[in-house]
C-alpha cells in the first residue's frame, strides 16, 4: 500500500471529531451539581431527624444508591447519563449504576455466574484501588504513629 | 450559613468536581472505569493529606456525594481504625469505611436484578 | 469459470445473479432514512425472545425466510449457507440456522462479513458448485454492547467517534445468472493495520483497509471511480469516510462524488443518537439487501462496488494495547452481464 503509517496517523487525527466541550462540560456541571443538591437535601433531612453528620452522610449515600439502583432498573439512569456524562458518572449514583447495571444485564447467565460474578465488573477496580490507596496510607499513618 | 448558600455551594462544588471528570473524559479518552478509579484514589490521597475535610465542611454533600468523597471516607476510616485497633486497623479500616455504600449497591443491585427486566435501549429516542 | 486476475481480484465469468434478498431490522433502524425499504421492522430490539442473543438469531432467520419467500424458494433449494455475525464463536448464525438443515459455513470478518459471505456465495455460484447459495449476516446492538462494551443500562459516556451497532440482518441468495443484479468481480481484502489503537474509533481503524482494497480493485479491473455510479463502503461512519475520501483525494482520485457509507445511510445522524454512524455486520448487510440491490434491480444504479469493512480485533487484544487490524472485501455488482 502506498500510504505510510505516519501519513495515515496524521490524516486520522485530523478527522477524529472532538467532543463539543462547550456543551458536555456545562451539562456535567449542571447534572452533577443537581445530584449533589439532592444529596444536600437528604443530608439536611437526616440531620433534622437528629442524626449526626457522619451517620447522616452515610444514610445519604445509601439513599442515593437506592435511587440510582431504582432508576437503573427502570432504564432511566442511562437516559439521564446520555446528557449528564461525568455528571452522572462521578457521583456515588454512578458507582451504584456501575454495580446494578451488570447485575441486571447478566441475569440471563444465571444468578451466580451472571448477576453474582459480573456485578463488580466495572466497579470492582474502584474498590480494589480505593482500598489499596487507603491501605498504603494506613501503613504510613501507622508507622508515623509509632515514631511520633 | 444561609440555607440558600448551603445548597448553592453544594451545587457549585459538586458540579465542579463532575466538570473536572468531563474534561478528563473529553481530553484524555480515559474510559469510565478509569475515571472512577482516578477519582476514588485522588479522594483517598486528598483525604490522607487532610485537604478534603475543609471542602466537606464548606460544601457538605457537594463534596461527599462525588466519588472523591468516597475516597476521603476511606482515608478517614483508615485513620480511625488504626487509632482504635492499631496494626489490625490497616486491614479493617478501608472496608469498614466503605461498607455502607458498597453493601447498599450490592443488595439493591441484587434486588433490581431479581425484580426488573432488562430494558431495550434501542427503543428510546 | 471464475478467473483470477491478480492480487486478490477475481472476475466471475459464468454469470451470477443476486437472485433474492431481504433485510430484517430493529425499530431504530426502521425509523432511519431507509425505514421503508426493509422487509421486516421489529417493534424493538427483541422479537419475542428472552435474551439478546436469541433475538439476533431470530433476525437472521427472518432475513433468510423472507429472502426465500420472495422468490418462492424452500430451504431445501439452498446448496450452502455462508453466514456470520459478531458474537463469540459466531453463535448468532449457528443458533439461528441450526434448524435449517442446509450445509453451513460459518464466517468471521467482523463488520466485513456481508461482503465476505456474498463473495464466497457468488464464487461458488459462478463455479456452479451447487444451485443456490445464501449469504447471511446479522448484528444486534444489545448483544454486541454487552459483549464488547458495557451492560445496556450502564450510563458510560460514548465518545463522538464511536459507532452504533445496528440491530439488523440481511440475506442475499446467489444463483446462476438469470436477472440483474449480477455479481461481476470480487477483490479479497488484505489485513491492513494502520496502527490505530482507539477501540472507540473503528472508522479510522478500517478506512485504510477500504482504501487498499478499493484501489487494488480499480487497478486490477482497469477501472476508475468514474466507471461506477455507487461505491458503498460498510460502516466507516463519518470519521472513516472523511479519512477514505482524503486518502483518495491526495492521490488525485475523486471518489466522494459516488461514495457513500452504509453506516451513514442507515441512520439519521441529526435525529438519532448514533455518534459517528452505524456499524456491525447487520448494518452493511441490511443496506445492501434493502437498498443497494433493489436499486440496481430497479435500474436506479448500474454498476456499484460494495466494500464492507471489518475491524479484526477483540476486547482482549485491545486491552493488551494492540493496534486494530482492518479488512475490506470488495464485491462489484452491475445490472448487465
Amino acid at each position: 500500500m502506498d500510504i505510510s503509517k505516519k501519513e495515515y496517523e496524521q490524516t486520522a487525527k485530523k478527522h477524529a471529531g472532538s467532543s463539543k466541550m462547550y456543551i458536555t462540560v456545562p451539562k456535567a456541571f449542571l447534572i452533577g451539581g443537581l445530584i449533589c443538591c439532592i444529596g444536600e437535601g437528604l443530608l439536611n433531612m437526616y440531620q433534622y431527624f437528629g442524626i449526626e453528620f457522619d451517620e447522616a452522610s452515610a444514610y445519604t449515600s445509601i439513599t442515593l444508591v437506592f435511587l440510582s439502583a431504582l432508576l437503573t432498573g427502570l432504564g432511566l439512569y442511562e437516559r439521564i447519563a446520555k446528557h449528564g456524562g461525568a455528571g452522572t458518572l462521578v457521583p456515588i449514583t454512578g458507582f451504584a449504576n456501575a454495580v446494578v447495571s451488570p447485575a441486571l444485564e447478566f441475569k440471563t447467565e444465571g444468578y451466580v455466574l451472571g448477576t453474582g460474578a459480573k456485578m463488580f465488573i466495572i466497579a470492582g477496580p474502584v474498590i480494589v484501588y480505593g482500598i489499596t490507596a487507603a491501605f498504603i496510607y494506613g501503613i504510613i499513618y501507622y508507622i508515623y504513629g509509632l515514631c511520633a | 450559613m444561609d440555607v440558600f448558600m448551603e445548597y448553592f455551594w453544594a451545587f457549585v462544588i459538586g458540579g465542579a468536581i463532575c466538570a473536572v471528570g468531563q474534561v478528563l473524559i473529553d481530553l484524555t479518552k480515559l474510559t469510565p472505569a478509569r475515571i472512577l478509579v482516578s477519582f476514588v484514589v485522588a479522594g483517598t490521597i486528598l483525604g490522607a493529606l487532610g485537604w478534603y475535610q475543609p471542602i466537606i465542611d464548606f460544601a457538605g454533600a457537594g463534596a461527599t456525594v462525588p466519588l472523591t468523597g468516597f475516597g476521603s471516607l476511606l482515608a478517614k476510616g483508615m485513620r480511625e481504625a488504626i487509632d482504635k485497633d492499631g496494626l489490625l486497623g490497616i486491614f479493617t479500616g478501608g472496608f469498614t469505611a466503605c461498607s455502607a455504600g458498597v453493601t447498599a449497591a450490592m443488595i439493591f443491585g441484587l434486588i433490581v436484578a431479581l425484580i426488573f427486566k432488562r430494558t431495550d435501549r434501542t427503543r428510546q429516542e | 469459470m471464475a478467473e483470477f486476475i491478480k492480487d486478490g481480484s477475481i472476475r466471475l465469468t459464468n454469470g451470477v445473479s443476486a437472485y433474492s434478498y431481504a433485510a430484517a431490522v430493529g425499530k431504530m433502524e426502521g425509523e432511519g432514512p431507509l425505514g421503508d425499504c426493509f422487509d421486516y421492522v421489529a417493534s424493538g430490539a427483541e422479537i419475542g425472545e428472552d435474551t439478546w442473543e436469541k433475538s439476533e438469531s431470530k433476525f437472521q432467520q427472518y432475513a433468510l425466510e423472507m429472502a426465500l419467500n420472495k422468490s418462492g424458494l424452500q430451504k431445501s433449494d439452498l446448496s450452502i449457507i455462508f453466514a456470520g455475525d459478531l458474537l463469540n464463536q459466531c453463535t448468532g448464525s449457528a443458533y439461528g440456522l441450526r434448524d435449517s438443515g442446509v450445509p453451513f459455513i460459518g464466517l468471521y470478518g467482523a463488520c466485513s462479513t456481508m461482503a465476505e459471505s456474498l463473495m464466497l456465495a457468488s464464487l461458488f455460484a459462478d463455479m456452479r458448485l451447487g444451485e443456490r447459495f445464501a449469504a447471511i449476516t446479522s448484528s444486534h446492538f444489545c448483544s454486541a454492547e454487552r459483549q464488547f462494551r458495557f451492560p445496556i443500562n450502564y450510563g458510560g459516556v460514548r465518545p463522538p467517534t464511536s459507532q452504533w451497532t445496528a440491530t439488523a440482518a440481511g440475506c442475499c441468495i446467489t444463483a446462476a445468472a438469470e436477472k440483474p443484479p449480477y455479481i461481476k468481480a470480487v477483490t479479497v481484502g488484505k489485513i491492513t493495520d494502520m496502527g490505530i489503537k482507539d477501540a472507540n474509533n473503528m472508522g479510522a481503524a478500517m478506512a485504510g483497509a477500504a482504501y487498499d482494497s478499493l484501489s487494488r480493485h480499480f487497478e486490477n479491473t482497469c477501472s476508475s471511480p468514474d466507471d461506477y455510479d455507487g461505491i458503498f463502503t460498510g460502516d466507516l461512519g463519518q470519521v472513516g469516510t472523511d479519512i477514505l475520501c482524503e486518502l483518495f483525494d491526495k492521490r488525485g482520485v475523486d471518489i466522494s462524488r459516488v461514495h457513500n457509507d452504509c453506516g451513514l445511510m442507515l441512520y439519521d445522524r441529526e435525529k438519532q443518537d448514533v455518534h459517528a454512524g452505524g456499524s456491525g455486520c447487520g448494518c452493511s448487510a441490511s443496506v445492501l439487501c434493502a437498498h443497494i440491490l433493489p436499486s440496481i434491480a430497479g435500474g436506479k444504479l448500474h454498476r456499484v462496488l460494495f466494500a464492507a469493512t471489518g475491524a479484526l480485533m477483540s476486547t482482549t487484544m485491545s486491552q493488551q494495547g494492540e493496534s486494530i487490524p482492518g479488512i475490506s472485501h470488495v464485491v462489484e455488482i452491475a445490472d448487465t452481464l
